[in-house]
């Protein structure tokens, strides 16, 4: 299995490769992409990997392996965090930087909900920028990420 | 008209919020009627109508699959405007929807310029965000010096986003490098955690591409690696040093200490405290304390409750097993209770972490206890177990196998678990054993002829290959069988029309070997002289019965000729000719058959055939190497190009598929649809005759002499004292895998048999990846920036003073460009004295700070 792994050129790695949010219905609610993919493949992967998150349950480990990606993500409420990394990636980060996404929204927000991000989707990418570049993630302080955000909301 | 609709569409204009709302309440005819408005909306000059409509196609783009490239020019549009809000609504489709396709990226470049070069930091901010999803090879070659200038910047928050935009411009544009790379190194130094953060988080991507070229930081990241307090910035520092200290054996002394330090904190979080596991496991492993330290920590891993910290304790142990297989021994209780985890994917490291441990004595007690978790297992795990124990025990030609009698008899359990789906692994590994293992060929057709008895087999379509494999282990090997009547009958019975054409067909040809070998038999039997086939005939079959009878052998003739009656009209061309050759063959020595109980003529021309047909089967068939073709020279006067060009066709089919199969082209190109083309050429005779075949073998044989193992008699006695050891055993029934089974087991007295290898290999030679240019040349630049600031070897000195001309040229361009901004950004209070001072100080500092690591570290 290690072969095949080391056997797929990662070409361009960059850390994260995507973040999703999706509800238990199977409805994406945000999707972000470090990478390239046409129309076509996202919605396949989305659906792929959806899949497979929904099969599990509560008590099996929050690390799926899809193709030549790893899938950390973890269940807040109705909605599904999903990244998808690279093999290198130490995945224990990655859950802690899901749930520093989700308590910044939730600083922001003030307990936000499923619908706080369908109405305001634009606020969470603006968050997702402050936090990951290229796939790398530049920025872990809940202040400085929403510091710009506050201060454009005020200015606008 | 067109003047009244654009007003109409701009005061009623449906915002974002709406369309959510009416996302909820219907879906495909509300997205393309929302659709059609945007279009219309789009198009409109009013920047505002614009950008809420870009906005709305963004969103159904992003989540509702809708396709947004024919906006781009108007993204364009869009983002040219001086709103903020506007500019925002343009960057974030440009960045969702731009690709190296886009027609009109050219468009942006300007528009990016202005942007980074504006005083108000959220455009800025922008900017750099957008470039760094959508840069290009050009954008990043023309955007070069702003990104320099805001590497430098005095608010931390463009700086980062510089850093981060760092990577990008670096892939598509190695040449950056000679420009930025000296900001990007001083910002290892910075005290700002934000900053710090970012740009290690630059370096270990880069590190991870080429880890050789930033060996002269590891001062830098040594630093960083003791003092930061940040489980962030000390995880990618981590991941560094492991690409680093991989490379660079010394630096891993090194930085065994501070690792340790790490993980042995009272509250150090567990996420860097895996990470630390990781290093030392990958990189740092011949570090005794280390190593120690850290497969002690791993094992509050595997104990603890939390499924993710099983996943990834179990996940750790299997990148140190290869090195230090005492890790994963030392733990494999906990290997063992995860094999029963609830987590299909915590079974399957537990697996893997098994399978490392299986070695030549313990391996026969670990298959049965896996075989027996794969019968109660669901069917992806179950055939999860096969394929494992498959891959292992045929490694390197079956290092691990010592008693292949019993390894040939898992095979066919392995048949016989309902959930097997590895019909193909099987199928392949029954013959090359068979071919290889000279000793293992009564056990094996002891074993095809259990599963071709069997009529029950015959319905699962997954065992089809299997059965394929045994049909024809049954038919070359026959003359170790018991009773080839009941071969015969079992390759004829009625059940068989559920089996494919093509292994109907292998079937009918191995009832013709059975037939030919029974004819040569009760022929050859009848003469009171010793003819050679007969010597040969009793000889190779120990456990032969002796001879045929008339009435046995009319029998078997019948069974076969009405048996094969009714295929003789089937559609199937292959199935129909071999059942009529058979029928042929039949019908022309049928009436000698009753003649032979009476004349004792050994001319007759049934007797001739017979011989013949013997002589064909007799050639015995060995392994293939790959590359053996490759080998055969081609003798004078032979064009092999002409006429091929039909041929391909035809071989195409039979080649190409193996080509792709997972494993048999990775051993012996040896498969039964291309033993059929074999076979048929024999049987035509326009190969050359099978005397050239076995003097090659006997060639090989007086070459390689060391790797044949002497005396097979003893072999066979050996093997049937084996044999009758394996049938009379009972399996222990245990489930439960014991302390006992990893202690190494006295060794068996039974000699290992003798397996043929190749040795060349019967691997096909993999060709290098050729590395992109795009790499190489990054690499370069890199270790030219960092060669030039400091003392090189004697012989690149002189390269280097010209590199460092040539950079400090670059540099005093870059001077005289940022001081004519400087003066322009004066009037906007920017503080450039300081920022030129730095520059300097940062030069001066790169030319004095020797490059040599091994002197600072060590």
């Amino acid at each position: 299995r290690s072969e095949k792994r080391t056997q797929k050129a990662l070409e361009g790695k960059m850390g994260i490769r995507f973040i999703l949010m999706v509800n238990k219905q199977g409805q994406t609610r945000l999707a972000q992409y470090y990478e390239w993919l046409t129309l076509e493949q996202r919605r396949a992967l989305e659906g792929e990997i959806v899949r497979k998150c929904l099969a599990r349950n509560d008590q099996q480990c929050s690390f799926v392996e899809h193709r030549n990606y790893k899938i950390v993500y973890r269940r807040y409420a109705s909605l599904f965090f999903m990244v998808g990394v690279d093999d290198d990636e130490n995945e224990l980060a990655i859950l802690e930087f899901i749930h520093l996404l989700v308590e910044t929204m939730d600083k922001h927000f003030g307990n936000v909900c499923e619908l706080d991000i369908m109405f305001h989707l634009e606020k969470a990418h603006f968050m997702l920028e402050e936090m990951v570049m290229n796939g790398c993630i530049v920025e872990t302080s809940k202040a400085n990420i929403l510091s710009p955000i506050q201060l454009m909301d005020k200015a606008h | 008209m067109a003047s009244s609709n654009s007003l109409m569409d701009s005061l009623f204009q449906r915002s974002l919020e709406d369309l959510i709302k009416g996302l909820r309440l219907g879906e495909s005819t509300f997205i393309s009627r929302s659709l059609e408005e945007i279009r219309r909306e789009i198009k409109l000059t009013d920047l505002s109508t614009k950008s809420v409509a870009l906005q709305k196609l963004s969103y159904l783009a992003a989540l509702h699959g809708v396709d947004m490239t024919w906006a781009a020019f108007h993204a364009v549009e869009v983002v040219s405007s001086s709103r903020f809000a506007h500019k925002r609504i343009g960057y974030h489709a440009i960045a969702q929807s731009f690709s190296d396709q886009t027609p009109v990226m050219l468009l942006i470049t300007n528009q990016l310029r202005k942007d980074l070069n504006s005083s108000n930091e959220h455009e800025v901010s922008l900017a750099l965000e957008c470039l760094a999803r959508i840069g290009t090879d050009d954008l990043a070659r023309d955007l070069t010096s702003e990104v320099f200038t805001l590497l430098g910047s005095s608010k931390a928050l463009v700086r980062k986003k510089a850093i981060g935009v760092v990577l990008r411009v670096f892939d598509k544009y190695p040449d950056a490098v000679k420009v930025c790379f000296k900001r990007l190194v001083e910002n290892l130094e910075s005290s700002d955690p934000q900053l710090l953060s970012a740009v290690v988080g630059v370096f270990c991507e880069l590190t991870a591409k080429d880890p050789r070229s930033y060996l002269p930081l590891a001062p830098e990241f040594y630093k960083i690696l003791v003092d930061s307090r940040n489980n962030w910035v000390l995880i990618k520092v981590l991941k560094i040093f492991a690409k680093l200290a991989s490379i660079e054996p010394r630096l891993a002394k090194k930085v065994a200490d501070p690792v340790c330090e790490h993980m042995r904190k009272q509250n150090v979080g567990k996420s860097l405290l895996f990470e630390c596991i990781r290093t030392v496991f990958s990189s740092l492993s011949n570090q005794e304390v280390a190593l120690k330290l850290a497969v002690v920590k791993i094992r509050e891993f595997l104990m603890d409750d939390d499924p993710n910290l099983k996943y990834l304790g179990l996940h750790a142990l299997s990148i140190v097993a290869p090195k230090h297989l005492w890790a994963v021994l030392e733990n494999k209780e906990a290997v063992v209770k995860a094999m029963s985890d609830e987590d299909p994917n915590v079974k399957l490291e537990a697996l893997h972490l098994l399978m490392a441990m299986v070695n030549e004595d313990n391996v026969t007690e670990i298959s049965r206890i896996l075989m027996n978790y794969a019968l109660k297992s669901d069917p992806l795990f179950c055939n999860e177990i096969i394929g494992s124990i498959l891959v292992a025990c045929s490694r390197d030609s079956y290092e691990i196998i010592v008693d292949f009698d019993w390894y040939v008899s898992l095979l066919g359990e392995m048949a016989r678990v309902p959930h097997c789906q590895r019909g193909k692994e099987i199928e392949h590994q029954l013959i090359d054993i068979g071919t290889r293992v000279k000793d293992a060929k009564l056990e094996l057709v002891r074993v095809s002829r259990a599963l071709l008895i069997d009529p029950a087999l015959l319905g699962n379509q997954f065992l089809h290959p299997i059965l394929s494999a045994a049909a024809w282990a049954s038919g070359e090997y026959v003359e170790f069988s018991k009773s080839p009547y009941e071969i015969a009958e079992a390759l004829l019975q009625p059940r068989t029309c559920l089996l494919p054409d093509s292994i109907r067909a292998i079937y009918i040809y191995s009832a013709f070997k059975v037939l030919v070998f029974s004819l040569g038999a009760y022929f050859s039997s009848q003469e009171p002289t010793s003819s050679p086939l007969a010597q040969e005939s009793t000889s190779s079959g120990p456990s032969m019965v002796n001879g045929f009878t008339y009435n046995s052998i009319s029998s078997l003739v019948n069974m076969i000729e009405l048996g094969l009656c009714s295929l003789s009209g089937t559609i199937d061309v292959e199935v129909q000719e071999r059942a009529k050759n058979v029928l042929g063959f039949i019908g022309m020595i049928k009436h000698e058959i009753a003649e032979k109980a009476t004349s004792q003529n050994s001319e007759t021309e049934a007797h001739r055939a017979i011989a013949f047909m013997e002589d064909v089967f007799s050639e015995e068939l060995g392994p293939v190497s790959s590359t053996a073709q490759e080998k055969v020279p081609l003798p004078e006067g032979l064009d092999l190009n002409e006429n091929l060009e039909g041929l391909q066709e035809i071989c195409r089919e039979v080649l190409e598929p193996m080509a792709e199969s997972d494993y048999s082209s990775d051993k012996v190109s040896f498969s039964v649809a291309k033993l059929r083309i074999r076979d048929q050429e024999e049987a035509s005779s326009s190969l050359p005759p099978p005397l050239e075949s076995s003097s090659l073998l006997a060639e090989h044989r007086k070459r390689h002499g060391l790797y044949y193992l002497s005396s097979q008699k003893s072999d066979d006695h050996n093997d049937r004292d084996g044999n009758d050891n394996n049938t009379s055993n009972e399996y222990p029934p245990a489930n439960e895998i014991s302390v006992d089974s990893f202690k190494p087991k006295k060794k068996i007295s039974k000699p290992r048999p003798v397996v043929v290898k190749l040795d060349e290999g019967d691997e096909p030679k993999r060709k290098p990846d050729a590395s992109s240019s795009n790499d190489e040349s990054l690499s370069r630049a890199i270790q030219t920036a960092l060669m030039g600031k400091g003392k090189g070897k004697e012989k690149e000195k002189e390269k280097e003073r010209v590199k460092e001309n040539h950079e400090m040229n670059v540099d005093t361009e870059n001077i005289e460009q940022s001081s004519r901004r400087e003066k322009k950004n004066k009037k906007n209070g920017e503080r450039s004295g300081k920022r030129s001072s730095r520059r300097q100080r940062g030069k001066e500092a790169s030319v004095t700070k020797p490059v040599e690591v091994p002197d600072l570290l060590l």
